[in-house]
């Protein structure tokens, strides 16, 4: 390893850069991890758990925040930005600017802002199914723990009531944003993905029609760290639903939304599926599917899934979604193109299978670098010494998206000793 | 760190909510006079800046064992650090403030039995000091196979300085990737057949000074441990062993015996039934032709997952076949544009990018597909075939005919028939327990996807999962960083993962050894040898720490520097345990003292998690952390009975063909050996359920309150420990 910089950056402090970060570290390198939400573990830490052995993801992370933690070659930023990025392999400067969480290093996370503030935000983490205080900490699990104060939500006017609730002297509102300018050898783009917004596809009904939530709220939904502490309840009148639908490739395969495949929704629809019959031994739960994409060993917890009776897998592309009149129910209207005929059922609640997006499709890196129509980045046309993992060149699953992050770590680090 | 040099500072922080909760001069007292630490101080905030400079002050002044009795392990680690310190922390914050009722005077007994307890292990615990292997480690990497994911294995390992050892058992390199003729496209826009990228990967390969390559050689045997692996290998008969650093097993995979599928399929009963492997044997000869009669098909019928997702052949799906089949009618298009070629599958898996070549394929209109069932494929009159197929999108049942059929037989891994590796492990000359996993050198654990069980052995390519080609190689370039982790980790005397920064080691009393071997056949790593005369002794190299030897030892005479036998034992030891004399008269029961030894991966994580959820717990029990509950050794339940402790509550990951401990085994072994114990709780009339084990994950915090509510009550109903107080 040359001694000259012995450094990677890596952006994005989800599953895949945190593995790319710690394996990179382990095999001798320096890290440098930018995350721009508070906390780490993106998406990963909003699912309740993950294929094949319904693992909780808290426990994966866990074991990433603890190589963390005993590892000095690490040093991470959350709400932390790429800005600017000259150079070129071996020697690129990277500017990261910080925003302020308004919460410095002596919080404990003893709750006491919170408690006192009297502003409320939409709660990103749960998807927009509750609200936080503004003064609030991500989720329980959140590493690192420490509070942070939605400036845009604070309405300004409450006489600063969180400083005066705190013991520690944690809280500073006048917090300025950091610029941090770092010389780094290599560069590893691990941006992650959002959902698509399925409000766009219109004939699905999201966000005119109650009780079609995406597959993303069904995992907050039932997450024992969730707004309903774990329990999978409708969003109308907080009933348990006991004939729910999936409707797969919601907004996906379809060419005036997203062409591709997110590869994971028909594995995710049908780990949820095992949600909702783990909760409600008698709820009933149907996938309605074009292809059922369960590759490799998924397969078998694909069979578990269909040789449940309460379960039915139907082939067919969904039509339309519309409310039941008068009641809160869902009408799905389906092409089945098997038996030939147009279905049309009534549920008590639609999960929408919604895809992945990859961040680049509306925030682009501050480097020139190539992408797809869809946002992707083309790896083959990547400068060298910057790499991108994971979802950032077509949507994965945790599994492999940890593999390639453990080889982007490898080739970051050939970058580093190239010379 | 001697006894006479060290020097013990208790730091107790009333932050948080501690000081409200508890009476501390009372646990001042607890400190100085039973835990014998000599120094004790209070500040409010002991994370605070100041605090901290306070601390550093007295480890300036010579204070070396630092107890920091505030939050949990898992917080302020950055504030928290003492280089050269022994320190020590216990969590009253997590443990006592946020989960305990501050009216009950319980609350203020469990706080002070942790002082007790940490008092003890501090005492105790030493700073590692990472073994330093006698001889010069090798950081050769060797590879075994030289297709896809071997090829790029070995290539970026020598990229990043590494020596690299491929070894190839065919006469060429580049596996089943360099027969195709084209391949599924892997780069922009997706939609192309292209070259197989493997031929460039070749060339390179054969380019690149730091990988020595052999073909027509296969591995015979694997000896020694990680750094320190010699390996013989044989070439056309004759044989040379070379040293290794960490291997990877890229060993690739074999197409499934389509003999296998005469009954349903068809093979074998026409020469115009073939697999995919041939199809594409014939594209890349440049003459698709139909085998009978050497006469170009003008209808081709592709028959997906034949002898897949199948229970009755395989039973997992191969990854690349509906992609590669979609490639392959596009071959039947281009070397006859009157040709039809007919897709029958049940779902076509193109995920990801790949949905981008489906849709292209689509475009052609002699292209047909169609959603089925295939019921029977056979020779039917005219020298033609007949395929037959249910629950189609053409109708219910179906008959079509066709020229020539292809089946898309599935990937079945290397590892199935052979160890390939032939590893010298007493545990067996393979990976072990592949039937998980149908025979691929696959690995339980989505969050260490290259591990194996076998210390510095990584697999990748095929012979881990069924693969296509591009996937392969990126898979090489992870198991090669892994290869060179640990052989980077085992240098310095570090494990490697999952305790990556461990630099302790297992340092047994030999003395004291029986040679029963638990611990060797119980090591989920094979990290444990027996000798001539049948003594076990480690190969520390392939070691992980997670202590199961510890565990398993019934003489206890395996040892970590900061985790023993001894040490957990003298916290159980250090409990204060009331006996019916020290009941003041409106008493009526004596309180409980239960024990909860805890995985300190998971459950331990799951604690916290719901102290910060202020549920709360019963104040009778004391927890306790362990590296993995494969670590429990049964001399506790005796330290802690004979001291008048009630119950003991074991709260470890999910063990099962599910498993979630991260050492494997780990859990699983707990729970047996509680099984043998249970007889003798029985005989001597403590009860059996006196010691249980809880499954518990990471995320189930909120049924933490309820699992410890039923343990406490269940000890109630039995009543207290008969013992207490003899």
């Amino acid at each position: 390893m040359s001694a000259d910089n012995n450094t990677i950056l890596v952006v994005g402090g989800g599953m895949s850069g945190l593995t790319a970060a710690i394996e990179a570290a382990e095999a001798g390198a320096q890290v440098i991890i930018a995350e721009k939400e508070p906390y780490l573990g993106g998406r990963v830490a909003q699912l309740h758990r993950y294929f094949p052995k319904l693992c909780p993801p808290t426990c994966g992370l866990e074991i990433q925040f603890r190589r963390i933690r005993e590892n000095p070659r690490i040093t991470f930023h959350t709400m932390a930005e790429v800005t600017q990025v000259t150079g070129s392999a071996g020697e690129f400067e990277v500017t990261i600017q910080v925003k302020p969480r308004c919460v410095n290093d002596r919080c404990v996370a003893c709750n006491a802002c919170a408690e006192a503030c009297p502003a409320w935000r939409v709660n990103d983490f749960n998807f927009g199914l509750d609200k936080t205080k503004a003064a609030y900490l991500p989720f329980d699990m959140a590493f690192p723990q420490k509070y942070v104060i939605d400036m845009s939500s604070c309405t300004g006017d409450c006489g600063q009531k969180c400083l005066e609730a705190c013991k520690y002297e944690a809280i500073d509102l006048n917090m300025q944003p950091q610029t941090h300018t770092y010389q780094v050898g290599s560069i590893v783009l691990a941006g992650g993905w959002e959902l698509y917004d399925t409000s766009k596809v219109e004939t699905l009904g999201k966000g005119q029609v109650n009780n079609v939530i995406t597959n993303m709220q069904m995992e907050r939904l039932a997450a024992s760290n969730g707004p309903t502490g774990g329990k999978i309840l409708r969003p109308s009148d907080s009933q348990p639903p006991k004939k729910v639908a999936f409707v797969q490739c919601a907004g996906s395969r379809d060419e005036n939304h997203l062409p591709y495949c997110s590869y994971i929704c028909c594995m995710a629809s049908l780990k949820q599926v095992t949600y909702l019959r783990e909760q409600d031994p008698e709820a009933e739960a149907t996938v309605f599917y074009i292809d059922l994409r369960t590759p490799g060993r998924y397969e078998q917890f694909m069979w578990k899934v269909r040789d449940d009776e309460k379960v039915r897998l139907i082939r067919g592309k969904v039509a339309k979604i519309e409310q039941a009149p008068g009641t809160d129910n869902v009408v799905v209207t389906v092409e089945d193109t098997v038996h030939g005929r147009r279905l049309k059922e009534t549920f008590d609640m639609v999960v929408l299978a919604a895809g992945m997006v990859p961040s680049t499709k509306y925030h682009p890196f501050a480097l020139p670098l190539s992408y797809t129509p869809e946002g992707f980045i083309i790896p083959e046309l990547l400068p060298d010494g910057v790499y991108a993992v994971a979802s950032m060149k077509s949507p994965l699953d945790v599994m492999k998206s940890n593999e390639d992050a453990t080889g982007a770590a490898l080739k970051s680090l050939i970058s580093l000793s190239r010379r | 760190m001697a006894m006479e040099e060290r020097k013990y500072a208790c730091y107790l922080c009333k932050g948080c909510g501690i000081g409200e909760v508890l009476n501390f001069a009372d646990l001042a007292k607890v400190a100085t006079r039973e835990a014998k630490l000599g120094l004790v101080k209070e500040h409010d905030c002991m994370c605070s800046p100041e605090a901290l400079e306070m601390i550093r002050q007295d480890v300036a002044e010579g204070v070396n064992c630092v107890l920091i009795a505030a939050c949990s392990p898992r917080v302020k680690f950055e504030e928290f650090d003492f280089p050269g310190c022994i320190v020590e922390r216990l969590g009253l914050r997590e443990l006592v403030a946020w989960t305990q009722d501050p009216e009950n005077k319980e609350t203020q007994a469990l706080a002070e039995d942790y002082l007790r307890m940490y008092g003890a292990k501090i005492k105790k615990t030493n700073l590692p000091e990472p073994y330093k292997f006698e001889e010069e480690l090798s950081k050769t990497i060797l590879v075994i196979g030289g297709g896809a994911a071997g090829l790029s294995a070995a290539l970026f390992a020598a990229r990043n300085n590494y020596p690299v050892v491929l070894v190839e058992k065919e006469a060429e390199l580049g596996g089943y990737g360099a027969k195709l003729h084209r391949a599924t496209p892997t780069s922009y826009p997706y939609t192309q057949m292209q070259e197989s990228p493997v031929f460039a990967k070749i060339k390179e390969v054969q380019a690149e000074a730091n990988i020595q390559v052999y073909t027509n050689t296969t591995v015979v045997k694997t000896a020694g441990q990680p750094g320190f692996l010699d390996v013989t290998l044989n070439t056309n008969g004759s044989e040379e062993t070379i040293r290794a650093g960490a291997v990877v097993l890229a060993a690739g995979w074999k197409p499934y015996d389509a003999a296998k599928l005469a009954d349903k399929f068809g093979y074998g009963a026409s020469p115009d039934i073939i697999t995919s492997l041939q199809m594409e044997e014939m594209a890349k000869q440049g003459k698709i032709v139909r085998p009978s009669d050497g006469k170009v098909p003008e209808s081709v019928a592709f028959v997906l997952c034949a002898g897949q997702r199948d229970p009755e052949h395989l039973p997992y799906c191969s990854d690349i076949c509906c992609a590669s089949s979609l490639k392959q009618a596009l071959y039947v298009r281009q070397a006859n544009p009157n040709a039809t070629a007919m897709v029958l599958y049940r779902d076509i898996r193109t995920p990801g990018q790949l949905e981008l070549f489906y849709k292209e394929v689509q475009t052609d209109p002699g292209v047909m597909l169609t959603k089925a069932d295939v019921t029977k494929v056979a020779p039917a009159p005219g020298g033609k075939l007949k395929v037959a197929a249910k629950d189609t999108l053409l109708g219910d049942n179906i008959e079509l005919e066709a020229d020539l059929v292809v089946l898309a037989t599935g990937m079945v891994p290397a590892t199935t028939d052979e160890p390939v590796l032939n590893l010298e492990y007493r545990q067996g000359p393979g990976l072990p327990d592949l039937e998980l996993f149908t025979g691929f050198a696959d690995s339980n654990f989505i969050c260490f996807p290259y591990e194996t069980r076998r210390t510095a052995i990584y697999a990748a390519g095929g012979v881990r999962q069924a693969m296509g080609m591009a996937m392969a190689m990126d898979d090489g370039v992870g198991a090669a960083l892994k290869a060179i982790q640990a052989v980077e980790h085992i240098a310095v005397g570090m494990a490697v993962h999952p305790r990556a920064w461990d630099e302790t080691f297992p340092d047994p009393i030999m003395q004291r050894c029986t040679s029963c071997k638990r611990c060797t056949e119980e090591c989920p790593f094979g990290a444990i040898e027996e000798d001539e005369k049948g003594t076990p002794f480690y190969k520390i190299a392939r070691c992980r720490r997670c202590g199961t030897c510890m565990g398993a030892c019934p003489e206890r005479i395996v040892n970590f520097a900061d985790y023993s036998v001894d040490i957990v034992g003298s916290m159980l030891k250090s409990l204060e345990v009331p006996t019916e004399d020290d009941l003041e008269d409106d008493e009526e029961e004596v309180p409980l003292r239960i024990l909860g030894l805890v995985c300190e991966n998971d459950a331990y994580p799951a604690l916290d998690a719901a102290a910060l959820n202020k549920l709360k717990f019963s104040p009778m029990i004391r927890f306790l952390p362990l590296r993995c509950m494969g670590s429990f050794n049964l001399v506790w339940v005796s330290d802690a009975f004979s001291r008048g402790v009630d119950g003991m509550l074991l709260l470890g990951c999910k063990y099962g063909d599910d498993y979630q401990c991260h050492f494997a085994k780990g859990s699983e072994l707990c729970n047996y050996r509680l099984s043998k114990l249970s007889e003798t709780l029985d005989k001597l009339g403590l009860e059996a359920d006196r010691v249980q084990q809880v499954q518990i994950a990471i995320s189930e915090f909120d049924k933490l309150p309820k699992i410890i509510d039923d343990f406490v009550a269940r000890v109630q109903e039995i009543g207290p420990n008969p013992f207490k107080g003899m």
